[in-house]
């Protein structure tokens, strides 16, 4: 064993000789370094191409007006109604979320042992639930929030009614649905603040005669506040974009009017973006109001995401030099 | 104000030291809650899989009869059947068959009988497509002349094979990581290892802002403009292929790819890099023969977790690969994937259909898949993290 080890590291030891010119740093220097500006040149591209097009036609008649005269014309159609829904179902998932994401990150890292393997479970799930694919959050807000809970709920309060009135595509289940697939965004970047506070602030607070509850409540949380907005921002920059999981569970194609109840379907931005591209009849004609689309989405998303990587850029920095 | 009781021993509570909440139930209580609310993930993964599996449990277990053509039953024999079988016979749900009178029965029996007369005279009528020989196998449908693997839910006789959808799905993934990986690896080799620590601070938030671009706006891209340009360059048949799919997906797991690759390369103790730095290695040559090796299964995980990323996402497939289910491994042709399939034609299935039934085993599949493939990779980068902490 150690001799194959000490032989290994001859090899090594030769290969670190430097020639006088060093092709392979100079190579594969340059290539991981153009490999980076790819990467960087397709994201210009793509947000590039969708500001010059888009960005004309971003009026505020666009922004205020609905789809009931033309749904494909830049000049008739607007995002309103869409804007609304959009927004509506992402607050609805925060308030479901939020709650929820930020309890399970102080049992996280308050209570649970670091290395126990009830802990090892939760994070298993969380990571897991991460990474259930998107669709299949659809499937599950079908067959769990409509057909089981809205059918149970049906059931209980309007026995007899035939006309389903939970147990149908709604904004409530868009929202449960998208808040069980935001759980783990919630989970990670609240725990990650929590983790930045320095225990000597705990033990303080703990020695002045506070509990340990009174602690993570009026000590903890204040200072993990910054990473809580974070979660919450990532969370609903993260679900304002997603379609596949409310194809099924409360997107609409067209309605006449706003949701007026948690019961109602929605207009959806992403849903259409989606609908623009895939079922215009004259994908000319649709192209100008289509890339208007794409930008307010992305304005809406990408404006989000900054904040929350600006404000994680500042509480890294804290951290750094807290510790 | 919390109030001390005078002979309370209680030690306060903090890192492993004893706990002593009981002289305060409320906040015992509070504590019980907490527990019970963190639970909420596990819950939620056991239920996802709970109820997608639940749907898809009839087509599993081979209970699901999709045959067109059956032994019919004349009318008269109605009072000899035992209401088990009149009810399977007739397609009902014990609750609708509860609430049907003797007549309404007799009128349903008479309505089978008639609907077979005029049913397709197809000799594959009789066959049940849901079973397992035809969802996995290749058969020779009538009209065709050797067997074949066919997806055709909303055909006279609806064909369910899943062959072409596993390959499309496969072939689609493929495409997005011989493209993604070694582009989100050397990117995150350059940004770990090579570039300077002020533009490293630009550079990974910078790719990581790719993550922010929704599925369906990549989906959108790839469909008005991608799909295009590369037919231009190429000059391929079909503008909407696996190809122009799998480069949009790969666009949508490079951030992925690369933070987790980067972590791992970052990982790796800094004092490695210092000594082979200090025994006149120069930086690629520490970065390429020390740390990339040191990093090596973070960097397997990243492939695996962004393979789990790829054949979950639906939007971009949906929009990008033109959605038709022929069984081909050319990346040229048009596909139709697991994800794109479910979200296509669940909308226009029958509650709790067969058709219904079998997409949501499409996502049970999905489901298990992308659960292995992120635990695999979450065990790697686990044991790589425990091993780099402990060495440091």
């Amino acid at each position: 064993m150690t001799e194959a080890r000490g032989q290994r590291s001859e090899i090594r030891g030769r290969a670190f000789v430097r020639s006088k010119f060093d092709f392979g740093s100079f190579f594969f220097g340059g290539a991981t370094g153009l490999a980076t500006l790819l990467i960087l040149g397709i994201l210009a591209v793509i947000l590039g191409n969708i500001v010059i097009h888009g960005a004309p036609h971003m009026t505020w008649r666009f922004l205020t007006a609905g789809t009931e005269k033309d749904m494909f014309d830049v000049e008739k159609a607007g995002v309103l109604p869409m804007i609304v829904g959009t927004s509506a179902r992402v607050i609805l998932m925060t308030i479901f979320v939020i709650p929820v994401g930020v309890i399970t990150a102080i049992y996280l890292t308050e209570y649970a042992h670091a290395t126990s393997i009830f802990t090892r479970i939760i994070r298993g799930a969380v990571n897991n639930l991460a990474g259930v694919p998107s669709i299949v959050f659809g499937l599950f807000g079908l067959g769990f929030f409509i057909s089981f809970v809205g059918g149970g709920m049906d059931t209980l309060f309007r026995p007899g009614s035939p006309e389903p009135h939970w147990s149908k595509p709604a904004i409530l289940w868009a929202s449960t649905t998208l808040a069980v697939m935001t759980l783990p965004v919630v989970i990670v970047a609240t725990e990650e603040s929590l983790r930045a506070i320095p225990p000597g602030l705990r033990e303080a607070s703990l020695a002045l005669g506070a509990t340990k509850l009174q602690t993570i409540v009026k000590i903890v949380l204040p200072q993990a506040l910054p990473g809580i907005m974070t979660g919450a921002i990532l969370a609903v920059s993260r679900a304002a974009g997603e379609v596949a999981p409310i194809l099924f569970t409360g997107a609409a194609y067209y309605m006449a009017s706003l949701p007026k109840s948690l019961a109602d379907q929605f207009m959806d931005l992403g849903y259409h973006v989606f609908i623009l591209s895939t079922q215009s009849p004259d994908i000319e004609r649709t192209r100008p109001i289509l890339y208007a689309t794409v930008l307010a989405l992305l304005l809406l998303t990408f404006a989000l995401n900054l904040v929350a990587i600006l404000v994680r850029a500042q509480m890294r920095k804290k951290l750094r030099l807290l510790h | 104000m919390p109030h001390r009781h005078p002979n309370s021993n209680r030690s306060v509570g903090w890192m492993g030291l004893k706990r002593g909440h009981h002289a305060r139930p409320l906040e015992w209580l509070a504590e019980k809650g907490i527990f019970v609310v963190s639970l909420s993930a596990i819950v939620m993964v056991f239920l996802i899989f709970l109820f997608v599996a639940r749907e898809a449990m009839p087509i599993l277990l081979g209970r699901m009869n999709s045959a067109q053509k059956q032994e019919l039953i004349p009318v008269e024999q109605l009072d000899k059947l035992t209401p088990e079988h009149l009810q399977k016979y007739l397609g009902l749900t014990p609750r609708e068959f509860a609430a049907m009178d003797r007549e309404t029965l007799k009128e349903l029996m008479m309505v089978k009988i008639e609907a077979d007369k005029e049913a397709t005279k197809d000799k594959d009528a009789a066959i049940n497509t849901t079973s397992w020989r035809y969802l996995l196998g290749a058969y020779q449908w009538s009209g065709y002349d050797q067997p074949e693997y066919i997806w055709q839910p909303v055909s006279q006789i609806q064909k369910y094979n899943f062959i072409p959808l596993i390959v499309g799905s496969l072939k689609t993934t493929l495409v997005a990581l011989l493209f993604a990986v070694p582009l989100s690896l050397g990117a995150a080799i350059y940004v770990s290892q090579l570039a300077n620590p002020r533009l490293r601070e630009w550079l990974k938030p910078s790719i990581e802002l790719l993550a922010g671009i929704p599925s369906v706006v990549l989906g959108f891209f790839a469909l008005i403009v991608l799909a295009t340009l590369l037919q231009k360059f190429f000059g391929y048949q079909s503008r909407l292929n696996s190809f122009t799919a799998g480069i949009a997906l790969g666009l949508a797991i490079i951030p992925v790819v690369f933070s987790i690759a980067e972590d791992a390369l970052t990982s790796v103790p800094r004092t490695y890099t210092a000594a082979a730095l200090a025994l006149g290695a120069s930086k690629w040559q520490a970065a390429s023969q020390i740390v990339l090796p040191a990093a090596l299964p973070g960097v397997f995980a990243a492939c695996v977790l962004g393979f789990g990323r790829a054949i979950g996402e639906t939007m971009v497939v949906l929009m990008a690969s033109g959605n038709a289910s022929i069984m081909s491994w050319n990346i040229f042709d048009s596909a139709r994937t697991f994800t794109a399939t479910i979200a296509a034609e669940l909308a226009e299935t029958v509650f709790g259909g067969h058709h219904y039934r079998i997409l949501f085993m499409l996502g049970a599949v999905l489901f298990v898949v992308t659960f292995l493939s992120n635990l695999a990779g979450d065990l790697v980068i686990h044991r790589l993290k425990a091993k780099m902490e402990g060495r440091k």
